[in-house]
């Protein structure tokens, strides 16, 4: 990769980019054309960040997900002050009762100050990059007293990995049955098609909702994430298969596929070397704009309680607590996970967009 | 017990039992409710179809003149702005977009706006008081229903147009002196129109799957709430009647697309 960008840029350093176009590969055309859509760009980088904050969730986020505070529930995001002595610090808390609602309410004890600090040790020994020893919860806590900061980063592994999980199995799936279905044709096709037809006649959320709720209510949270995984996929194999057929269908009559048939080409060989690789731009294309559809799923699941369960946790999970409009009015900080649900699935649109105008790069 | 129910038959002849039962029209009793399942549902099942049609007609009526606007007025400020827009409203999930709505709508008008009626006109006679004030409480699920298939829906016009516009005819009409409006109006958009036709029946899907979450959210009597609480309590007769209807209404709503189009589209010919 790293050869590419100079190459790129020495081209681009003689005043006509397409100079040596003609020398450049297929992938450098295509990463060329890529990085010239900076929303594409920007996109790919802040996806990249969320998952690297996933994946080292135990070290970045300050508490660990299931630490339960029950003194300290429903606390108010907390706000980050500076000052030259403290470093960044927190103010403590005051709890008051309420006299109405009988719930404790929380507010600046002006007096107290936690500060922030980084490479913080925690009891077990755990490193975390910031922490603190008083109670900081930067954007509040839920109706048990977790931080919510770090419910969302741990949160992220299951709804972002569940997508890319998820669409690996329709890639999977819809490139061995698209490709079986283009190539051979005949009633092979035919059968395959029909069954692609009948799946896209359900729609899709009741579907996932009911195979959701058939999921046994033994399982261990490993299985019920792969369970939902595979649910997911399910459906999404269908559009993956019918563009692979297309394409198939468009290269099986092209000549070099003829030359290879007519020097003895098994069809192994025919399909591995000739005809997928011409399909993996489109594949990857549509990969990337599946994602989003998949996250977006996991989270509709697991808000209406069919999805991922407890003590597991994602996104659509930390929402389903966001469900009630009265909870809302009283305790608005639950809907932050909104956010980064927003965010990714934007990201991943625009990043899916700027893939599919970069995988044709011998257009225009 | 076992015997009643039949639960001593194979798969096959349990499903079949219930699969012909349903053709003729009895769909089995609901466990939870204890009565008909097709009691429970018609109304519910017209309200679902109100909602879709309704989203539907909205869906259309904004995207197209966006996408359109969109297209002719390509990477101005407001071209990016819209895109963007687009972008946001198809990433945005619906039941969030009905949960943000809601809270606003409590800070704003201080009623919860719950249900498709007011409490006074639950449960009266039908009256054109009481369709009123459906069509007052109708418009914030119509839209939180068919705000992603707009946005969608905004950029195939946009690209659609886009493609048009840089065809030979639209050249020729534009050299012939005609007007921006005539070229764009009557030449292009006719013809950047006819793929939206098909594109009928592949939104049908995401609105009625919309209809359904969203319902969930807002408490409607469509079919979402009542199906999913048939799958929490395991109520199979009810939630296999309720996922075959949905599909059913999918199957007949993209045979209408596919007639539609064979309409206006006279090249459109099936053997």
């Amino acid at each position: 990769m790293k050869l590419t960008i100079e190459t790129t840029e020495d081209i681009e350093g003689t005043g006509d980019p397409w100079a040596d176009g003609g020398q450049l590969s297929y992938r450098q055309l295509i990463w060329r054309r890529f990085r010239k859509n900076r929303m594409g760009v920007i996109a790919g980088a802040l996806l990249l960040l969320f998952y690297i904050l996933a994946s080292g969730a135990d070290f970045f986020a300050p508490y660990h997900y299931n630490e339960i505070n029950m003194r300290l529930r429903h606390v108010p995001p907390q706000r980050l002050h500076f000052s030259l002595e403290d470093g960044f610090y927190v103010h403590g808390l005051k709890s008051v009762r309420n006299p109405e609602s009988l719930e404790l309410e929380f507010t600046k004890d002006m007096e107290q100050r936690h500060p922030v600090e980084f490479f913080f040790k925690d009891t077990d020994g755990k490193r975390h990059l910031f922490s603190s020893a008083g109670p900081m919860f930067l954007l509040g806590t839920d109706r048990m007293g977790r931080d919510l900061l770090s419910r969302i980063m741990y949160g992220a592994r299951v709804s972002m990995t569940l997508g890319l999980v998820g669409v690996f199995l329709s890639i999977v799936l819809g490139s061995i049955l698209g490709t079986v279905s283009g190539y051979w044709g005949g009633w092979v096709d035919n059968l395959i098609q029909r069954i692609i037809e009948v799946l896209s006649a359900f729609p899709d959320i009741p579907l996932w909702m009911a195979l959701g709720a058939a999921l046994p209510p033994g399982w261990s949270s490993i299985q019920i994430y792969f369970g939902i995984t595979i649910i997911l996929s399910i459906i999404r194999w269908g559009g993956l298969a019918r563009q692979v057929r297309g394409k198939v269908l468009a290269y099986r009559e092209s000549d070099f596929v003829m030359a290879a048939r007519a020097a003895g080409a098994g069809h192994w060989h025919i399909i591995t070397k000739h005809l997928l690789p011409g399909c993996y731009s489109h594949i990857i294309v549509i990969a990337t704009l599946a994602i989003p559809g998949m996250i977006l799923g996991e989270t509709a699941l697991s808000f209406l309680g069919l999805g991922i369960r407890p003590p597991m946790t994602s996104w659509g999970v930390l929402l389903e607590e966001a469900q009630r409009v009265t909870v809302l009015l009283h305790y608005p900080w639950l809907i932050f996970p909104a956010v980064p649900v927003l965010v990714v699935v934007i990201a991943f649109n625009f990043l899916g967009d700027a893939l599919r105008d970069a995988a044709d790069p011998y257009s225009d | 017990m076992r015997e009643r129910y039949g639960l001593n038959d194979p798969l096959w002849k349990r499903y079949f039992i219930w699969i012909s039962g349903f053709v003729r029209g009895n769909f089995g009793e609901s466990f939870e409710y204890k009565r008909e399942v097709d009691e429970l549902i018609w109304d519910r099942i017209a309200f679902t179809l109100v909602i879709s049609v309704g989203s539907l007609i909205f869906t259309y009526v904004v995207a197209i003149p966006l996408g359109i606007y969109s297209a002719t007025h390509q990477y101005k400020w407001s071209d990016h702005f819209l895109t963007f827009l687009s972008f946001v409203g198809m990433s945005i999930p619906a039941f969030l977009l009905a949960l943000s709505l809601m809270v606003f709508a409590f800070d704003i008008f201080g009623v919860p706006l719950f249900g498709l009626f007011s409490s006074y006109y639950e449960g009266a006679p039908w009256t054109w008081g009481k369709l009123g004030d459906l069509f007052k409480h109708l418009w914030i699920p119509v839209i939180v229903v068919g705000i992603n298939g707009t946005a969608s829906l905004m950029r195939i016009m946009r690209g659609n147009l886009l493609d048009v516009l840089g065809q030979p005819f639209v050249q020729t009409a534009r050299a012939k002196g005609l007007k921006e409006i005539v070229v764009v109006g009557k030449h292009a958009v006719r013809i950047a129109i006819n793929p939206l036709i098909s594109i009928l029946g592949m939104s049908l899907p995401g609105i009625l799957s919309g209809s359904a979450i969203v319902s969930i959210v807002l408490g409607l009597p469509t079919v979402g709430p009542i199906l999913l609480r048939s799958l929490l309590n395991e109520d199979i007769y009810l939630a296999g009647t309720l996922i075959m209807m949905l599909s059913l209404l999918l199957v007949i709503g993209n045979l209408l697309a596919d007639i539609a189009l064979a309409w206006v589209d006279p090249r459109i010919r099936y053997e």
